[in-house]
């Protein structure tokens, strides 16, 4: 599969689909910020309105609901093309993605259609396929593959999957669409958020926020604090900034209008249903108000293990057990909407006023203020800041008090300021071929501690090597496998890492008996051998320590 | 009937003749397929190779007792008859033939079924036992004819030629760089190319060969020079400050691995063209049939999964462990260090 990707080439007019593909090939291939914005733009001023929406969807997170499954497409691959399923399989462990593994087996036509149909025409075809039966289902995906390019077949799977990552973000889209309607990218980033439906929704009516009923769940964009990097001393007076602790739960905004309440994660996913708790807030909240906060396990007024929350997250259903052992709370940050009112150009001071009247004016006990960490130096500032980990937070917030509520990810008001991870020295024992830009590279561990003169699997890690030390782990996982199972390696115990996490919990799903919080490879110790690693008692005494 | 060829810690061996193929330790008689780093090592006490490796391993490997001999010319010796036949991957690239008591193996080294009108076109030779590669033993590995290919890189060059950018294309000193070469020579008036690849030039212009003009990319050349131009580099000079002087330019990899979208995208590359002088899993399967084998190893690449599939259709197959397939013709490709 070779390619063009100089958008000089790109011919308006072209089958919708095809311009489609060209898109998230050049997205996926282009290195620089730049040239990924061209492509964007270039998509957005050629390509039909309504194959727009979708595109705009697709990329904040909007997907149509998945109507046929991976195991079906594998099947159905492996019946065309003529070939052992096993096969099919080793095929994809390579590739590392299931979309690009069937775009490459099938084979190519000699006379691809042109001017084939466009993007949303496939789209609305899924929706309408929801209901019907399996036979219908293959008929459509069988006859599509036939008709498609590679490149475009490969869309076509991604459409059909659970994720689309293609390598651009939200902001990104955000900004090549204020680039063309030639509006702020913030106004754009609002108008495209909350609940819209693609297949009835316009594009000029989605851009031009005056489409269509009022959506009164809309959140506002996040903003995101990027980490700190240099001496905090280097902020400047410690009075012009605010320290909060910074909690590890998900991130939130609560909504009330219209006499309704909303719930949105920072993924943009309304999860209103998850958390019957806040039911409460409908009632006692005044009308016309957006809390950004952090949602958290919180029992007896104390932040508990982020793991707690997680055990029900993942649930349809909240049952009652859970509302009892992992009671969901609010932890308010900050006040972005009061009496209908967009408050985000106001100083944190103000806005932060306002949120201590409203919060106090609640009496909920599973609403609380964010507290905040008062201070008088930096020195102090940074004593307190060990002391994170007893109250399960992850470190600090440092806000400048007379900053505004911005969109996204922004330097200079806002910065994180994490404490430093635990860390533990384990020695690899599983690799797996990674996905991505790490197709047919081992990439993906699995590592183990000592227990006595035995080994005990205790987590996975997929990141923190540079690409040069993945390759010599691949180069060394390829020379010293022991053994298959499937797509996974046992390998010989001889490679040694530090193993860096933010938690530790306890976890029966584990032979190790504990589960890990964002574990990473800080570091390939070469300088230690494997009898030299940390063993399942350490494990065990930070469990004890840190593992409440 | 034993085994003609042993797979030893040193390499293929046969015992009747008492000679390696390809050895990956120094060994007294080495016989080599052709003239790539990982296939043709230092250290042997003789070489036995085509005509036109010779040369290329001269200057590769230095003064060696070279015996050369053309395709299909065997010669024969302790009660075997050895012959080499075009294996199609690079220049003076060959399948090594042994035949004892009647019983015939084929070592294939690396190959192409392809004709890239260079290389000499792929023979399938009948035997009982074939001993293939298998770099791209996996069904996604299935090529676009070359034609096609060339098509694309041209209108690669051609769009960034309106963009005012160099074309950077990277392709492996020996072999690729002279099949592209070949390709887009004509497209303009001088195509630019990094040492390495000149040196390889050189031997071959030498030897005979029939190849369009290159430049050298030396340091005195101005930056003006290369402006929307051409240039050929090895894989080993991409990413390094010695292709800043090309700036703007696009990086267009060629390699059968570029078929993989992950591949390319941790290369960074600008383009990806999979360009391959290897079989493809087609190729490969064509390859086995051809030759009649009722045994077959697969060796270094997709070996496990390529010997599986050809056991399910009934050829007995199995898999070898070589030390073939790293670094490929990463030596050869020395950094011009006066550049740098």
């Amino acid at each position: 599969m070779s390619n063009t990707t100089d958008h000089t080439i790109h011919m308006p007019g072209l089958g919708g689909m095809q311009q489609f593909a060209q898109l998230v090939q050049d997205l996926g291939m282009h290195t620089k910020t730049n040239d990924k914005l061209e492509a964007l733009v270039h998509y957005f001023t050629h390509a039909n309105d309504k194959d727009k929406v979708w595109v705009i969807a697709l990329f904040s997170g909007r997907r149509p609901r998945r109507t046929i499954n991976s195991t079906q497409l594998q099947t159905w691959c492996a019946e065309v093309v003529g070939l052992p399923l096993w096969l099919l399989e080793e095929s994809y462990h390579t590739v590392g993605d299931l979309s690009e593994t069937i775009a490459l087996l099938i084979p190519e036509q000699n006379n691809p259609a042109v001017n084939g149909q466009p993007l949303h025409y496939y789209v609305e075809q899924f929706l309408q396929l929801e209901k019907a039966d399996e036979a219908t289902k293959k008929d459509f995906i069988l006859h599509s593959w036939q008709e498609l390019t590679s490149k475009e077949r490969f869309v076509f799977n991604k459409l059909l999957s659970s994720t689309f990552r293609v390598g651009v973000s939200q902001s990104m889209m955000v900004n090549a669409l204020a680039r063309i309607l030639q509006l702020e990218s913030s106004v754009i980033a609002h108008r495209i958020s909350g609940n819209w439906d693609p297949s009835t929704t316009s594009f000029d009516a989605l851009v031009s926020g005056e489409g269509g009923s009022v959506d009164h769940s809309k959140p506002y964009p996040f903003y995101l604090a990027y980490a700190i990097e240099e001496e905090v001393a280097a902020l400047g007076d410690p009075a012009d900034w605010q320290a909060e602790w910074k909690w590890d739960g998900i991130r939130g905004q609560i909504i009330k209008r219209n006499g309704q309440l909303f719930v949105w994660s920072r993924g943009e996913d309304l999860i209103t249903e998850k958390f019957p708790e806040f039911a409460a807030l409908l009632d006692k909240l005044p009308e016309g108000v957006v809390i950004d906060g952090e949602i958290l396990p919180v029992k007896d007024e104390q932040v508990l293990n982020f793991n707690v929350l997680q055990t029900r997250i993942g649930r349809k259903n909240v049952t009652k057990k859970h509302l009892q052992e992992a009671p969901a709370g609010l932890y308010a940050y900050d006040l972005l909407e009061l009496d209908g009112q967009d408050i985000r150009h106001l100083s944190l001071t103000e806005r932060r006023a306002a949120l201590e009247i409203l919060i106090q004016g609640l009496q909920l006990p599973f609403v609380q203020l964010s507290p905040i960490v008062t201070f008088d130096d930096w020195q102090q500032l940074t004593t307190l800041r060990e002391s994170a980990r007893d109250l399960n937070s992850e470190g600090l917030m440092l806000k400048r008090k007379s900053s505004a509520y911005l969109v996204g990810r922004k330097r200079g008001d806002w910065w994180k300021w994490k404490i430093d991870p635990l860390t533990i020295d384990a020695v690899m024992v599983y690799a797996q071929k990674g996905t991505g830009r790490r197709s047919n590279l081992y990439t993906d561990y699995t590592f183990a501690v000592k227990d006595g003169d035995k080994l005990v699997t205790f987590t996975k890690a997929y990141s923190g090597l540079t690409d040069k030390e993945f390759a010599q782990v691949d180069n060394f996982v390829k020379r010293n496998s022991i053994e298959k199972f499937g797509p996974v390696r046992t390998v010989k115990p001889e490679l040694v890492f530090e193993i860096a996490f933010e938690g530790i919990a306890a976890s029966n799903r584990h032979k190790s008996g504990v589960a890990l919080r964002f574990p990473r490879m800080s570091r390939w110790r070469t300088d230690k051998k494997a009898d030299e690693i940390n063993t399942l008692d350490d494990l065990k005494k930070m469990l004890a320590l840190y593992g409440k | 009937m034993g085994q003609i060829i042993e797979f030893t810690d040193s390499g293929l061996y046969c015992p009747a003749g008492q000679f390696y193929i390809d050895p990956w330790k120094p060994v007294d008689k080495a016989v080599i397929t052709h003239a790539h780093s990982d296939h043709a090592r230092p250290g042997n006490g003789s070489y036995l190779c085509h005509y036109a490796s010779t040369p290329i391993l001269q200057l590769r490997l230095g003064d060696n007792a070279y015996q050369s001999i053309g395709w299909n010319e065997p010669i024969q010796f302790n009660g075997i008859k050895l012959s080499l036949h075009p294996a199609g991957h690079i220049i003076g690239s060959s399948q090594v033939r042994i035949e004892q008591d009647g019983e015939v193996w084929v070592v294939s080294g690396d190959y192409k079924v392809e004709n890239d009108s260079i290389s000499g076109a792929f023979e399938p030779v009948p035997c009982h036992t074939f001993i293939t590669e298998s770099t791209f033993g996996l069904p996604i590995y299935n090529w676009k004819p070359q034609a096609d290919i060339y098509t694309d890189i041209r209108n690669w060059i051609h769009s960034n030629q309106l963009a005012g950018k160099t074309s950077v294309l990277i392709a492996y000193s020996l072999g690729k760089a002279q099949r592209v070469l070949q390709a887009i020579a004509h497209l303009t008036g001088k195509v630019f190319v990094h040492g390495a690849i000149w040196n390889t030039h050189q031997v071959l212009l030498q030897a005979g060969w029939q190849l369009p003009e290159v430049i050298r990319v030396t340091p005195e050349l101005p930056k003006e020079a290369f402006k929307g131009q051409v240039v050929i580099a090895p894989p080993s000079a991409d990413g390094t400050p010695w292709m800043r002087r090309f700036a703007p330019y696009s990086v267009g990899v060629c390699s059968g691995w570029m078929q993989v979208r992950g591949h390319q995208r941790r290369r960074n590359a600008d383009a990806g063209f999979a360009l391959s002088d290897h079989a493809d899993w087609k190729g490969l399967l064509q390859a086995v049939k051809a030759t009649g084998a009722t045994k077959v190893y697969a060796t270094h690449g997709f070996q496990a999964v390529f010997s599986r599939y050809l056991t399910e259709q009934g050829i007995e197959a199995a898999e070898v462990k070589t030390e073939y397939g790293t670094e490929e013709e990463e030596a050869i490709t020395e950094p011009e260090k006066t550049d740098e």
